[in-house]
């Protein structure tokens, strides 16, 4: 197929109609809205379920029901209007149902603005509501790369019977790029062997994520635990770039590592031994490759727009054998490839120790700038 | 190769469309690009601008400090972006709206009375179109067809009685930005 223009929202809307979306429940919010805009028009043009509920728990527990019946369905939202979700988000993680979710991050936190931001990256990555387990997150940088794993989305979710979340913030929603979108995939209408679709002529099946017996609930973790052990096994993804012979590795992820990249390139021409590691899975995140790394680099810089959530991440995968360090923008803004470009520089030039806490040295950094 | 272009002026000016043009016509030329918009709780009558990365490798940033190229359709534009043009960069100048001249003496400037141009033409919202053209004829980053084949395949439906006024007004800008290099070469 040729390629579009086509903007991050609309993408990911259209991406998923194609994915065989049957049904969709959500409640506008910007920068999102236009995501829920694309498939109120599109959804019931193709005979397909579009319900704007009358707000964001409402349309999460309907997500969650209409899951229940083993059809694929989705919800978007950001991050004020993913809080709300949170309660149903665990209920789903709970009976073991597949979802898609889309977060279209904005600045928090409360109401925040409109404005790009990764905010969410504890509320999603490690959060995800109440209970023990872990959603798979999914963080593209681009408008291809969002189209794309939105289709492995609902792959990943069936596959795990898990809840799937493409984390995007509000740049990539607003961004257009060329992109191509994959070919229109026949609904399956077969359902699932769990899924409950009314008991005519077979047993009747139960799907909740009440364990009133403490014994089954610890079985029931465990068996959540061993599905994310093999998730964590088989679905690791990250990019690399200018990684072969880098002596000092840059760790950003979605629009965070994009602009990184551009930081990295204006660096490498001046003969600085740097490279870019973009995580794509934030969930499972990639600590293994990340440990590699630091055996053969000397030091790492983490960029992200927030004020370090990713960055303990690293540091444990890390565990203190090289410096690390980390820059960030937040409240909406975005940071441009000269303030990392900047930070790559003086990581080269004036090397740390490895016991100084980054997010200190950092802030000390940002107060110099502003006086 | 990468080209950093900003379009900056009011909202109503068609700068978000101007730069969708310039994006089309950079994918159907088979070259990356991104277009960003500045998106706000803004309205008619505020300030808008989009941001256009036209390059032959995957796209980095799709913002930048210091653009190469920025067309300003109205004062505050000019205002924002004078200081923040990349050294010895472009600047295209709405002389319809804008009457005091650059601060800056690194940057090759472009004077187009866009507003007057549209009106001659018969409508006013061909203003972005006049800019387009002289932008691309100070930066050739890409040949006018390929914007004319953009405007020709992604013009909305209920505009395209307005194709050949698209195509002179775009020409009408490219004509300008000519003469004034050819009164510079004599």
């Amino acid at each position: 197929m040729a390629k579009e223009l086509l903007k991050g929202n609309e993408a990911i809307a259209e991406a998923a109609i194609r994915s065989g979306l049957e049904a969709y429940f959500g409640y506008p919010i910007t920068p999102q809205t236009e995501l829920l805009e694309w498939l109120s028009k599109r959804m019931p043009e193709l005979g397909r379920t579009f319900m704007q509920a009358e707000s964001e728990l409402a349309a999460i527990n309907m997500v969650y029901g209409a899951a229940c019946t083993g059809a694929r369905v989705m919800t978007s939202s950001s991050s004020p209007g993913i809080s709300l979700m949170m309660e149903g988000i665990s209920y789903i993680a709970g009976t073991e149902v597949p979802v898609v979710l889309v977060d279209v991050m904005r600045a928090g936190p409360g109401l925040g603005n409109i404005a790009p931001a990764q905010s969410d990256y504890n509320q999603i990555v490690h959060g995800g509501g109440h209970g023990d387990f872990r959603p798979i997150v999914l963080a593209p940088a681009s408008v291809q790369e969002s189209i794309d794993l939105t289709v492995e989305a609902f792959e990943l979710a069936d596959r795990y019977r898990a809840i799937v979340v493409v984390l995007i913030d509000g740049s990539i929603g607003q961004m257009m790029e060329p992109a191509e979108l994959p070919p229109m995939r026949h609904i399956d209408r077969q359902r699932p062997t769990w899924a409950v679709t009314g008991a005519k002529d077979r047993d009747r099946r139960i799907l909740s994520s009440i364990y009133i017996d403490p014994e089954n609930e610890e079985e029931t973790n465990l068996r959540i635990l061993e599905r994310w052990k093999e998730i964590e096994a088989n679905e690791m993804r990250y990019k690399e770039y200018y990684l072969e012979d880098a002596e000092l590795v840059v760790v950003g992820f979605g629009t965070a590592g994009r602009v990184a990249l551009s930081a990295v390139r204006a660096a490498r021409a001046e003969g600085i031994p740097v490279g870019l590691l973009r995580p794509i899975t934030v969930s499972p995140f990639p600590y293994a490759r990340i440990k590699e790394l630091s055996n053969l680099a000397c030091g790492m810089l983490v960029v992200e727009m927030n004020t370090g959530q990713m960055l303990l991440d690293v540091q444990a995968a890390v565990g203190g054998k090289i410096p690390v360090e980390f820059y960030g923008r937040m409240g909406g803004v975005v940071p441009l490839p000269d303030e990392i470009h900047e930070e790559i520089s003086r990581l080269c030039y004036e090397p740390v120790a490895p016991s100084a806490d980054p997010r200190e040295s950092w802030m000390d950094r940002m107060d110099l700038a502003k006086n | 190769m990468q080209t950093e272009i900003v379009i900056a002026g009011f909202g109503g000016q068609g700068v978000l469309f101007a730069g969708q043009v310039l994006a089309y016509a950079a994918m159907d030329s088979g070259k990356e690009v991104t277009w960003i918009p500045s998106y706000g709780p803004e309205m008619r009558g505020g300030t808008a601008n989009c941001t256009v990365i036209v390059a032959d490798e995957e796209i980095g940033s799709p913002l930048v400090r210091h653009p190469q190229a920025v067309i300003a359709m109205n004062l505050p534009s000019l205002d924002k972006y004078e200081p923040l043009v990349a050294k010895e960069g472009t600047l295209i100048i709405n002389s319809s709206l804008i009457e005091r001249s650059l601060q800056r003496e690194d940057l090759k400037s472009v004077l187009i009375p866009a507003n007057e141009i549209a009106e001659s033409l018969g409508d006013k919202r061909l203003t972005n179109i006049v800019m387009v053209g002289a932008l691309l004829t100070a930066v050739p980053v890409l040949p006018l067809e390929a914007i004319e084949q953009a405007l020709e395949d992604h013009l909305p439906e209920r505009h395209k009685k307005l194709l050949p006024l698209n195509f002179q007004a775009l020409r009408a800008g490219a004509d300008l930005v000519h003469k004034e290099q050819i009164g510079q070469q004599s």
